[in-house]
């Protein structure tokens, strides 16, 4: 038993934190570039050769710098494809497509892939537009080895590591603010009104990383346990991402709730995330399924 | 990242698993507290599995940590009874071996693992709960001993115990951490009196110590003089050291009882959504308890990701026996049918105060691992 990150992990999470904290717009090229596209690809069928982890890894970066480009969708498409290719790609789940206006192709539930045609809706979250296609003519079939639910694990595998990313930079934000802020001539964080709800954050933020790696490892062992451990992540580290943000609106007070203050586009993405593919009480009902059925 | 067992890991557990089932008998199981308890700690000796990870000069197997995680795992599983030594192996033992000297080491530490000598624990006053430096237990130093007054409280095992581990302020114009000395004291000197604490439950696991004139020689002294801050936070490390997998393995075998529960009366929706959160927090607190043993085996310092197991693990034992009561409906409060998780929700009360309030570990993690400032 060993749950640790290997060296060549910490220095992959490095570069993407100071890339990716400079460059929270790149397109997708830039990130195809640094080879971070197809990661979990074997090298057989032009990906990077390592695995689910290392992907998890570039997620959860990608999450803490709110990067907006539709790199999980295209990741999560191109572990299905026969051969890893130049496309955006994004995949359609409970009739809407992530990115839809920002990428190539499509996947569809009957591994079909077709052209990236609809209309794009507004979201909330203004950096992951939601969108449904038009009437569309037959895709190609792919004729890989994937399989559409396999990319569904990996994208919500996916989505529970960038919800921790968020988790972990709403913590961060926090703590910096009621370690300087100044209220009846103390740091405010030295009430535990204040510090104790950032304590429960730290928890809960370990134990979201904890499954959503754990997570990340069956996805990548094709572990049987799969489907239930990346429900179990996509439930805990969305809610845990939510809670965090709140929580640190509410210490950062008034200025917590301004527009101006990035803490609000964390706070949307991480409702976006809890919302797409099934939120948490929904994946609760796997759980249960597999529990008491 | 390899979240199996390794070969060597998964001998450890087979092999442990073929001893329990081989050893653990019913008569065991559902024996008295003490009688059973002294069988099969002797057994556990017998069969080296006490003082797994304590070095092999003290008698101790030199194990990895992981072996002591297994092992607890593996024991909460079988629901065998609580070792008897779980005081002086988990907290006296390794206290004396960090800061006791020759003497001590060779006195206790082989009757320690033996269980031949049981111990407990005075910290706890009744003026010193959370805050361990308002200890006013007296020892006074007349000669070549000490003279010990005042009362202990919450002490397990106290009314079974020989030894007992012992903060005590031998300079009265001292304040908080100075002029504490950490002795060991003989649980049959002249002076000592266990009186049994009844808890909300009705049982009695804990106990009031009182020390009336008690003489206890300087050699017992565990460090300095003066010194028994340092000692005790030793202890005390030593007390949250793996015991998150000890939490974490109870409360799988809780969660089972919970699931067989609900398979059987049926549950709501809600009921279900909660067994569900429940269950998830249980796979969340297990893996985090394995990313601190791996920090701890490469390092030799359990990493901070592991502060918050003991938080979680109290609040979500309370939670998994509410759930219990709540699909057992009225019969919770008839004795003979809600017996074990009326028993089990009163007992979970205590969780969150003992080895640590839940107030106090937050403020551990507030000002320890996210460097808040500190609010006393």
């Amino acid at each position: 038993m060993e749950f640790a990150f290997t060296q060549e992990q910490e220095e992959l999470r490095r570069e993407a934190r100071a890339f990716l904290e400079k460059n929270p717009d790149a397109p997708l090229s830039a990130l195809r570039e640094l080879g971070w596209l197809g990661v979990s690809v074997p090298e057989e069928r032009g990906g990077g050769g390592l695995s689910f982890v290392e992907e998890a890894i570039l997620f959860e970066e990608a999450g803490r710098a709110l990067y907006s480009g539709p790199f999980l969708t295209t990741a999560a498409v191109l572990s299905a494809l026969p051969e890893v290719d130049e496309q955006a790609w994004s995949l359609e789940l409970d009739g809407l497509v992530p990115h839809l206006d920002a990428v190539d192709r499509v996947l569809r539930e009957d591994l079909s892939a077709v052209p990236a045609e609809g209309e794009t809706l507004a979201t909330v979250d203004e950096t992951r537009p939601l969108g449904r296609l038009g009437p569309v003519a037959d895709g190609t079939v792919l004729s890989g080895s994937g399989s559409f639910e396999a990319v569904r694990l990996r994208l919500l595998a996916g989505l529970a590591a960038e919800a921790v990313g968020i988790a972990a930079k709403a913590l961060e934000l926090a703590v910096e603010y009621v370690r300087e802020r100044e209220q009846f001539g103390k740091k405010i964080g030295v009430y535990q009104a204040v510090s104790h709800p950032l304590a429960d954050t730290y928890v809960e933020t370990e134990l979201a990383r904890s499954l959503a790696y754990r997570a990340a490892w069956c996805v990548a062992e094709e572990d049987e346990e799969a489907p239930v451990a990346v429900a179990a992540a996509k439930s805990f580290c969305a809610e845990t991402a939510v809670a965090a943000c709140e929580r640190s609106i509410q210490v950062h007070g008034g200025i917590g709730f301004t527009w101006e203050h990035a803490l609000h586009r964390y706070y949307k993405r991480a409702q976006w995330i809890d919302a797409f593919g099934g939120n948490a009480s929904r994946q609760r009902e796997v759980v249960a399924a597999a529990l008491l059925d | 990242m390899d979240l199996r067992d390794t070969p060597e890991e998964a001998t450890f557990r087979a092999d442990l698993r073929a001893w329990i089932e081989e050893n653990l008998t019913d008569e065991i199981r559902r024996g008295r507290f003490e009688e059973a308890g002294r069988v099969w700690s002797r057994k556990l000796y017998e069969a080296g599995y006490a003082g797994l990870t304590w070095p092999k000069e003290y008698g101790g197997a030199s194990a990895p940590y992981s072996h002591q995680a297994i092992f607890l795992e593996e024991m909460a599983r079988a629901e065998a009874p609580s070792h008897l030594g779980v005081i002086g192996l988990g907290m006296a033992g390794p206290t004396i071996i960090a800061h006791g000297t020759d003497a001590q080491k060779a006195k206790h530490l082989e009757k320690i693992l033996s269980s031949e000598e049981i111990w407990c624990q005075g910290f706890s006053e009744p003026g010193a709960g959370s805050d361990l430096s308002a200890v006013r237990m007296s020892a006074r130093l007349e000669g070549d001993h000490f003279v010990v007054d005042g009362q202990k409280v919450w002490s397990s095992f106290a009314h079974i115990a020989d030894w007992c581990i012992l903060v005590t302020r031998n300079d009265p114009e001292s304040e908080r951490h100075a002029g504490l000395t950490y002795l060991l004291a003989d649980m049959h000197a002249p002076g000592v009196e266990v009186r049994p604490l009844r808890q909300i439950t009705g049982e009695a696991e804990f106990n009031e110590i009182f020390f009336s004139g008690v003489e206890v020689p300087v050699e017992n002294v565990v460090g300095e003089i003066g010194g028994g801050w340092q000692v005790a936070m030793t202890t005390l490390l030593h007390e949250r050291g793996t015991l998150g997998f000890a939490l974490t393995a109870a409360l799988e075998a809780q969660i089972q009882k919970l699931v067989a529960l609900a398979k059987e009366r049926g549950a709501t929706p809600l009921q279900r959504d909660a067994i569900a959160r429940e269950w998830i927090g249980l796979q969340a607190v297990r893996y985090t308890n394995y990313r601190a043993l791996t920090t701890l085996m490469k390092t030799g310092i359990p990493g901070p990701e592991g502060s918050g197991s003991k938080l979680w693990w109290s609040e979500a034992n309370q939670r998994v026996t509410k759930i219990a009561l709540d699909l057992l409906g009225p019969d919770a409060q008839v004795m003979e049918n809600g017996n074990y998780w009326q028993h089990q929700q009163l007992r979970s009360r205590g969780n969150t105060i003992e080895a640590g309030t839940s107030e106090i570990l937050r403020n551990i993690i507030a000002e320890r691992v996210l460097g808040l400032p500190r609010s006393r």
